[in-house]
């Protein structure tokens, strides 16, 4: 539209180019029918369920939810949160394996040099160190407020033993992660944690053994725990987690009301 | 009208019998068979057609198995069931109850029974039914009745329908909120707060005290009363494994707390001791694992 010296507006102009974009073919190639992100998208019943039907977070949600469920009083969100402190570990974490070897005493220099020589270093660092320790406490209340809902009773049991594995294995990832600035704490404080599992019944040495892969804490038990941490535990945690999800869906939806 | 199955036929002629009617009379297999059975058929029967019937013939008379004769184009045009299967199914029934094999209307038949059929001769009810067709009383209805299936075993509701509302907006909007919320409060408190850096490890030198992360901290303050390896295996072990049983222990189906006292006075005891052993190994354990107060020798912890 013209106003009144016969000129386009600025305004008119981006509005033009933004549903010259929208109804482009790349555009809608992109995002399926009823995604609110296309030309003409209205808000019906019918295009509430097709945001969820047409996209992928079809794989994590159901159309409709429990109308109690959809309140923060009642899940506080904890499992959801644990989950987006998970992602952050994940994106904070692929930043830090850019400038970090582990070895020793390569692996000190290098988180060392977060703070003076990296932009952004000490911060992703900080995020990530905080994020795990948050992590673990999401868990944690997450595990007591599925308990005091008695959300673990049927059909609910087995998802409340893959809990019990994510909350093992989010310990375990913390842990590992633990001894990777290979500083004084994270020597010390490994050691102590670890020498308890020395003290297993019959196969203690040998449990210590793999761990450690040794009779005690060396530059190799380094590489091993970084390759757990980086690796091998979140690969699984990632399983685990995409059951724990398929379950809460599958046992009929967030548990309640009470 | 559609094909009624043998055993189904059987069953009603079974109930029927059992009821306190003779076998032959049961008309279960007639298309066209009044609403009504014999009795009706008995009252009429007499009246309008052949005064010769007595009432136990007159029933299968108006229907098709009896003796009575059929005239199978008519009922081919009206059921739509071919003439030669008709006629198959009669002769059959007539062998298979040892009745007599009817008339066919158009054929030379061995017509041992001479009872009325309806058709051409009925009269009163009958009269607007077309010449050539088997009587259908006016007014008497046609349908049989199969079986009554019960409005349960369909509708078989086994949860109350939920109050539920759409995950978009309401669910995805509170996630993504919560989203950026966490995102946000994690940047900002790590822009504030250092994680910490010590010297570089050295295997020489053990700090004192020496302490493990601090979700394991009310293990390492078990260790100050109990043996090791009750205090860092079996402990934390069975601890993880009664966790991941507790589902199949606690079997009270209740979910409201009042229901379920019990269950929460053990978890809550078992939540609360780690939470007072966690803090205590973290902040009143000072050099040498001993007793400290955090107010006046400082805190012996480190994130
Ligand atoms: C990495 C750790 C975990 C993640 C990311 C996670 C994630 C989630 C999410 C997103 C939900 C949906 C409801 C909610 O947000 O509360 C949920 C439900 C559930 N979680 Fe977890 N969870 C974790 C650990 C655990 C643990 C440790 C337990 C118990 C030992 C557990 C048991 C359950 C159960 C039983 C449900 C169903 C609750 C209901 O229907 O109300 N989860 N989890």
């Amino acid at each position: 539209m013209a106003d009144g010296d016969g000129k386009v507006g600025l305004l008119e102009r981006v509005k033009e180019a933004g549903s010259h974009i929208r109804t482009s073919q790349l555009w809608s190639s992109i995002f399926r029918p009823g995604s609110p992100f296309r030309a003409g998208y209205n808000d019906s019943p019918r295009n509430r369920s097709y945001v969820i039907m047409n996209n992928v977070l079809y794989h994590l949600h159901p159309v409709k939810v429990k109308r109690h469920g959809v309140r923060l009083s009642y899940t506080l969100c904890l499992g959801g949160l644990s989950f987006f402190l998970f992602i952050l570990l994940t994106i904070t974490g692929i930043f830090l394996m850019f400038y970090y070897r582990p070895t020793s005493p390569a692996a000190f220099e290098d988180i060392q040099a977060l703070s003076t020589n990296i932009a952004f270093g000490q911060l992703v660092r900080n995020m990530h160190r905080w994020g795990a320790h948050a992590m673990v406490l999401t868990v944690f209340l997450h595990m007591a407020r599925v308990f005091y809902h008695g959300a673990y009773k049927p059909p609910r049991e087995f998802n409340w033993v893959v809990g019990v594995v994510l909350l093992l294995l989010t310990l375990l990832l913390s842990f590992t992660g633990y001894l990777l600035p290979w500083d004084q704490l994270a020597l010390w404080a490994v050691t102590v944690g670890s020498n308890m599992g020395r003290y297993s019944p019959v196969i203690g040495d040998q449990v210590s053994f793999a761990l450690v892969g040794g009779v005690q804490i060396t530059p190799d038990t380094l590489l091993r725990w970084y390759v757990l941490h980086v690796l091998f535990l979140p690969f699984i945690i990632v399983i685990f987690m995409a059951v724990h999800f398929w379950r809460v869906r599958k046992d009929g939806g967030i548990s309640g009301p009470l | 009208m559609s094909e009624v199955p043998e055993h189904i036929l059987r069953r009603s002629a079974k109930a029927r019998a059992a009821e306190g009617r003779s076998p032959d009379e049961v008309p279960a297999t007639a298309p066209s068979q009044p609403a009504e059975p014999a009795p009706a058929a008995a009252a009429t029967a007499p009246l309008e057609a052949a005064p010769a019937a007595t009432p136990t013939a007159a029933a299968p008379a108006a229907a098709t198995n009896g003796g009575a004769t059929r005239d199978l184009a008519a009922e081919e045009a009206q059921f739509g069931v071919p003439a030669n299967l008709l006629r198959r199914g009669a002769m059959a029934r007539a062998k298979a109850q040892g009745t007599p094999v009817p008339a066919f209307a158009g054929e030379s038949a061995p017509a041992t029974v001479a009872v009325a059929t309806a058709a051409p001769t009925g009269g009163g009810g009958a009269a607007a039914a077309p010449p050539a067709a088997p009587a259908i009383p006016e007014g008497v209805r046609t349908q049989r009745l199969l079986t009554v299936v019960k409005a349960g075993a369909i509708q078989k509701v086994k949860t109350e329908p939920h109050d539920k509302v759409s995950t978009w907006p309401h669910l995805v909007l509170i996630e993504f909120v919560a989203l950026i919320v966490i995102t946000v409060a994690l940047i900002v408190f790590s822009a504030f707060v250092d994680a910490p850096l010590l010297e570089l490890a050295n295997f020489n030198e053990q700090p004192n005290p020496s302490k493990a992360p601090w979700y394991f901290l009310g293990l390492q303050e078990l260790l100050a009363y109990f043996d090791p390896q009750v205090a860092g295996v079996i402990i934390p072990g069975f601890g993880l494994l009664g966790l991941a049983m507790v589902p199949y222990v606690d079997r009270n189906p209740a979910v409201r707390p009042s229901d379920r006292k019990l269950a929460i006075m053990i978890f809550s005891f078992f939540l609360f001791a780690s939470a007072i052993l966690t803090i205590y190994g973290s902040f009143f354990r000072g050099p040498g694992f001993n007793f400290t107060f955090p107010w006046s020798e400082g805190i012996f912890f480190d994130f």
